[in-house]
């Protein structure tokens, strides 16, 4: 079970579907019940749709690096896209004040709900790399 | 399972039924264009039922958003009614199950309507 799978993926939304249902599968592998594995999927799908849509801004000639690492008790994505990243602490806060009422902008509030650990950080090439875990055991 | 949407008309109030995921690229866009179609068409009461709707996104959770903004800058209203355990959480999450009109029994979520 234990592995780590790497993978570039195309900037379009069949690899957002693809990189949620490889991590739900491994979520399914170390033990976490199903609304578990939605939570992560549907982090997973966020994170991926950020990295598609807003980085690379669906661009053929751009690619996201995807690597899903699979331990006996966790699930570690990392998701680098070659947009110009972003500073988490500088992101509006989707239920304050006028941007409750906005259509967009609630992706890393869900990311951030249902993962134990999220991290951004600025990619080599200049990207946001975002780290997501889940624990097979959450406090 | 992809997205569906479909629409009845209980009274002067228009139930729209939909199905499945509501997300990017999926339920989202259709969810769009049959509310617009529905202001377009002089529809000014809007019941979304969501019973069915087993997957959703923040781009889905966008659209309702979009559209009850939408419905209301029309006079119109737009409430939800059978939200699925899951629906429910989001909503609470993104603290927008106070923006809503929420229902569970269709009949009296019709009779609500001024």
């Amino acid at each position: 079970m234990p592995g780590t799978l790497d993978q570039m993926l195309e900037s379009n939304l069949d690899s957002v579907d693809s990189a949620e249902n490889l991590c739900v599968d491994a979520a399914k592998q170390i033990g976490l019940d199903e609304d578990a594995c939605m939570d992560l999927g549907l982090a997973v799908r966020e994170a991926m749709v950020n990295a598609v849509a807003h980085g690379n801004k669906y661009d053929a000639a751009k690619q996201v690096r995807f690597v899903l690492e699979t331990r006996a008790d966790s699930v570690r994505i990392i998701i680098t896209d070659h947009g110009s990243g972003f500073d988490l602490n500088r992101v509006p806060d989707p239920t304050e004040g006028a941007n409750l009422m906005r259509g967009s902008g609630r992706g890393l509030l869900l990311i951030q709900t249902f993962v134990d650990e999220f991290t951004v950080k600025k990619a080599v090439a200049g990207g946001a790399e975002v780290t997501l875990v889940k624990y097979a055991i959450s406090d | 399972m992809s997205a569906t949407i479909t629409t009845r008309q209980v009274g002067d109030v228009t139930v729209v039924d939909a199905a499945g995921k509501i997300t990017l690229g999926e339920g989202s866009a259709l969810l769009r264009d049959q509310v617009r179609n529905l202001l377009g068409a002089g529809n000014r009461k809007i019941l979304i039922n969501l019973g069915d709707v087993n997957y959703i996104d923040s781009s889905g959770i966008g659209e309702l958003v979009s559209s009850f903004t939408t419905v209301t800058g029309q006079n119109g209203q737009l409430k939800l009614l059978n939200l699925t355990k899951r629906v429910h959480d989001l909503l609470q999450i993104t603290k927008l199950y106070t923006v809503f009109e929420i229902h569970d029994d269709e009949a009296k979520a019709v009779r609500s309507f001024s």
